[in-house]
């Protein structure tokens, strides 16, 4: 405990929250100082969004109680936590593309809907807290990092004690973050508490005065998190010492060019998408490659050039020496690609299909034992997914449930699991261990270590940097649309890739010819 | 001049009911609800307002129960849609079907009779002026409002505004029932203005125009007006055609408006950005709130 004088600004007691025979909150008490920065630490599923939902009143307790000031309060509604002085910043934003940022303000704002007005207060407060932002912009034309800005002054306008920030650097570059935590600090200096979601420990350290660590919905400590160590913590949060990763001698150079990539370019598609800009690249075999960047900077349509989704020229794209460009997806993967999407339900997995089912998602035209002359195989199918279950220690509630039961962590072995499983040639997988657990997110990157073991290319698209830095042999960082040259990992430093997620690298305007110009 | 003006009244005559029902369905789509089924709500305001003119006499109730009669066709679709999270392009679908089935087995007793026209207030019919006023009201009431705001931010994004504390659905039925009635009236007007009489079928595919007249026009009130007038005009045009004798396919020229008008507009829409900020981007997604 930081302090034990004074009034606590708000206490949940024993609070309990099940879904239907799940316990996602058992028994959570937690005490938040005015004034304090309180981190709130736990794996995926460990139950922190669960609570921090119930205290804004997303949700409501099963049982227990919370205490705001030391008076009893059932916030029964997001605008009752607004009205008493809770704030909080989705991870997810809840804003809107096509409204204005002004726009966007006032929904959240109780009151007489008047925008002049409010546009002037919005420009105040983006001007005293070094928030910089445009009242008339519209959302959809602003980058990820002013995204969350809008959501920040959006709390701040409605004059908060308490602010609730739900992992609020994983969109944002070093340079960014940095720029939070000095906001975040001063607000804690003029007495407004800011409870903390986050599993960056480093950060944590940095910034918090007092953490909470939950762990499969119970408080399992609370600690002083400037006295721990980043190691330490992470045992807290996971019950154990996380399964270190094997180091191994750096592949650079070592294979033949699998994955050739020459001036690769793509028009933007439509609504808020990122046009692909003279990229070029060659993954070789036995090396990882990740590409950095920050969210919505063309990684989806990197993603979708790579995997063929889209088709581009067909010499812009090579495996083996083979030209590729215009060859559908099947056909790349006949010829010994595989491609893991960012988002593994709806996209790596029909949701309302079983694991077997899944399975010919991706290898209907690739895996024998699946399809014979066009007839599906169930037996083969059911087999195969015991085997990735198995092999990728998938856990699941019956013995083939649908991939809309399983956890994301647990979905992400599958679908990555599925994919290496026939040693593909080259690996492309985007946000490999995005929302997935401590636990799986080592086993699976374990797994894409040994894959460029054997001998295949893997090219990896992340927005965690400490990820890729445990597992890139050269890293390219991609911004609006443009990728920077690969460098060695080990010659790379944080600010340096922090300065290329910024544009560092970007052509000047007009430069080259294939620019295309960017709304601003 | 009165030449001129025959012809605008004309004009007018033709443009006012899809003129309606599209600014009805705009807000309608604007929460994020594909409501195809605007020609099955349109018949069945036609049917009841003339079948509530002809029993009580007076065409004012019937106004009201085509009204109604579209607001209950709007409702069971939100039931469907939005309570049981049916399909909204097949229910849609689905509700002409049965607008056009169950207001001909309804109005089945009302063929040939004598109609009662909704008398015109010096000259004017008053459904016109008021389907103009409703162009400003609306426009001003979705651009202007609180209540607007929140219903074009409700068919933007849905998570959003639930996260934001809105009552997604709430705010989709009541904008799905706009839709309803507006579509009712639409009706009410063909059946009590422009032939004052009941003839099965009767909107003869302008729910379908109405619903394209919303998409082309990008969603804005002002170009509806724009492109429901052209409608008109065009109509107008066909007519004088024929009349000439030119020896065009008569069915060719009562295409004419139809091809027109969705030509005009989808050059106007030509401006991607504009559609792109005003097109409803969870338009004909299902709601469902998590947890």
């Amino acid at each position: 405990m930081t302090s034990t004088h004074g009034t606590p600004l708000l206490e949940a007691r024993n609070i309990v929250k099940t879904f239907g025979s799940l316990r996602a909150n058992d028994d959570v008490t937690l005490t938040i100082m005015p004034g304090e920065i309180h981190a709130f630490l736990g794996e995926n599923g460990a139950g922190k969004s669960t609570l921090v939902k119930m205290i804004y009143g997303a949700l409501q307790p099963t049982s227990g109680q919370f205490f705001w000031k030391g008076r009893q309060v059932t916030p029964a509604s997001p605008s009752v936590a607004r009205h008493l002085g809770i704030g909080m910043v989705f991870q997810h934003f809840s804003l809107f593309d096509s409204l204005t940022v002004a726009e966007n303000i006032a929904l959240a704002m109780p009151g007489p809907y008047d925008l002049p007005a409010l546009s002037g207060r919005i420009a105040k407060v983006s001007a005293s807290y070094g928030l910089p932002i445009s009242p008339t912009a519209l959302v959809g034309d602003l980058s990820v990092g002013e995204r969350q800005r809008i959501e920040i002054i959006r709390c701040l306008l409605q004059e908060p004690q308490l602010l609730i920030m739900d992992e609020p650097t994983s969109v944002l570059t070093p340079q960014e973050a940095d720029q939070l935590f000095v906001v975040l600090k001063r607000l804690a200096s003029e007495g407004c508490s800011v409870l903390y979601i986050s599993h960056r420990l480093e950060e944590v350290k940095a910034l918090c005065d007092t953490a909470t660590i939950l762990r499969h919905g119970k408080v399992v400590a609370e600690v002083d998190p400037r006295r721990e160590t980043a190691a330490s913590l992470a045992r807290l949060m996971v019950g154990g010492d996380i399964h270190a990763i094997k180091a191994r001698a750096s592949a650079v150079g070592l294979g033949k060019p699998r994955l050739e990539l020459r001036h690769l370019s793509l028009p933007a598609d439509g609504a808020f998408a990122v046009p692909l800009i003279d990229i070029n690249l060659t993954v070789n075999a036995g090396e990882i490659v990740a590409i950095a960047g920050v969210a919505g900077n063309g990684q989806g349509e990197f993603f979708d050039a790579v995997s063929g989704e889209r088709t581009v020229a067909p010499d812009m794209l090579c495996l083996d020496g083979v030209g590729l460009g215009g060859r559908s997806i099947t056909f790349r993967r006949k010829s010994g690609a595989a491609f893991v999407p960012e988002e593994r339900l709806g996209h790596g997995a029909v949701p309302s299909m079983t694991l077997s089912q899944n399975m010919y998602l991706s290898r209907h035209a690739v895996d024998p034992a699946l399809v014979s002359s066009g007839v599906l195989n169930p037996e083969g199918a059911r087999a195969a997914a015991e085997r990735i279950i198995k092999g990728f220690d998938v856990r699941k509630g019956k013995p083939d449930p649908e991939a809309r039961a399983l956890s994301g962590g647990n979905l992400q072995k599958y679908v990555v699991g599925r994919e290496m499983e026939l040693q593909p040639k080259l690996l492309v997988i985007n946000q490999p261990t995005w929302g997935v657990d401590a636990g799986a997110a080592a086993s699976i990157r374990q797994a894409l270590i040994d894959l460029a073991q054997g001998g295949s290319a893997v090219l990896v698209i992340s927005q965690d940097l400490d990820e890729i830095f445990e597992i890139a042999d050269r890293i390219a960082v991609i911004s609006r649309g443009q990728l920077s040259e690969p460098r060695p990992a080990s010659e790379m430093t944080r600010e340096e890739i922090g300065l290329l997620m910024a544009g560092a690298h970007e052509r000047a305007q007009g430069g080259s010819p294939g620019e295309t110009s960017h709304a601003a | 001049m009165d030449i001129v003006l025959t012809l605008l009244t004309i004009i007018m005559t033709a443009a006012t009911p899809l003129l309606l029902a599209a600014l009805g369905e705009m807000v309608t789509e604007r929460s994020g609800v594909l409501n195809l089924g605007v020609e099955g709500m349109m018949v069945m305001g036609a049917v009841a307002g003339f079948g509530g003119a002809y029993v009580t006499g007076n065409p004012w109730l019937g106004i009201l129960t085509s009204i109604l009669a579209g607001m209950l066709m709007s409702l069971l679709f939100g039931f469907l849609t939005l309570t049981l999270l049916a399909n909204q392009v097949a229910t849609g679908l689905a509700l002409t079907l049965l607008g056009l089935g169950l207001s001909a087995l309804i109005g089945e007793s009302f063929v040939g009779q004598p109609g009662i026209k909704l008398p015109t207030l010096s000259g004017i019919d008053p459904l016109v002026p008021f389907s103009l006023v409703m162009v400003a009201a609306v426009s001003w009431f979705m651009f202007r409002t609180k209540m607007g705001l929140v219903i074009r931010a409700v068919g933007n994004s849905h998570t959003s505004a639930h996260a934001l504390g809105y009552n997604v659905i709430g705010v989709r039925y009541l904008s799905v029932l706009f839709g309803g009635a507006m579509s009712g009236i639409a009706g009410g007007y063909l059946s009590l203005v422009y032939t004052p009489q009941w003839v099965e079928n009767m909107t003869s595919g302008r729910g379908w125009i109405a619903l394209a007249l919303v998409v082309f026009a990008s969603w804005l009130p002002f170009r509806i007006l724009a492109g429901a007038y052209l409608f008109g005009t065009i109509s107008i045009l066909s007519f004088v055609l024929q009349a000439q004798g030119l020896g065009i396919p008569s069915q060719f020229l009562s295409s004419l408006p139809y091809l027109g008008t969705i030509l005009a507009l989808v050059v106007i829409s030509g401006n991607k950005a504009l559609t792109r900020r005003n097109t409803p981007a969870s338009l004909g997604q299902p709601f469902v709130p998590d947890r």
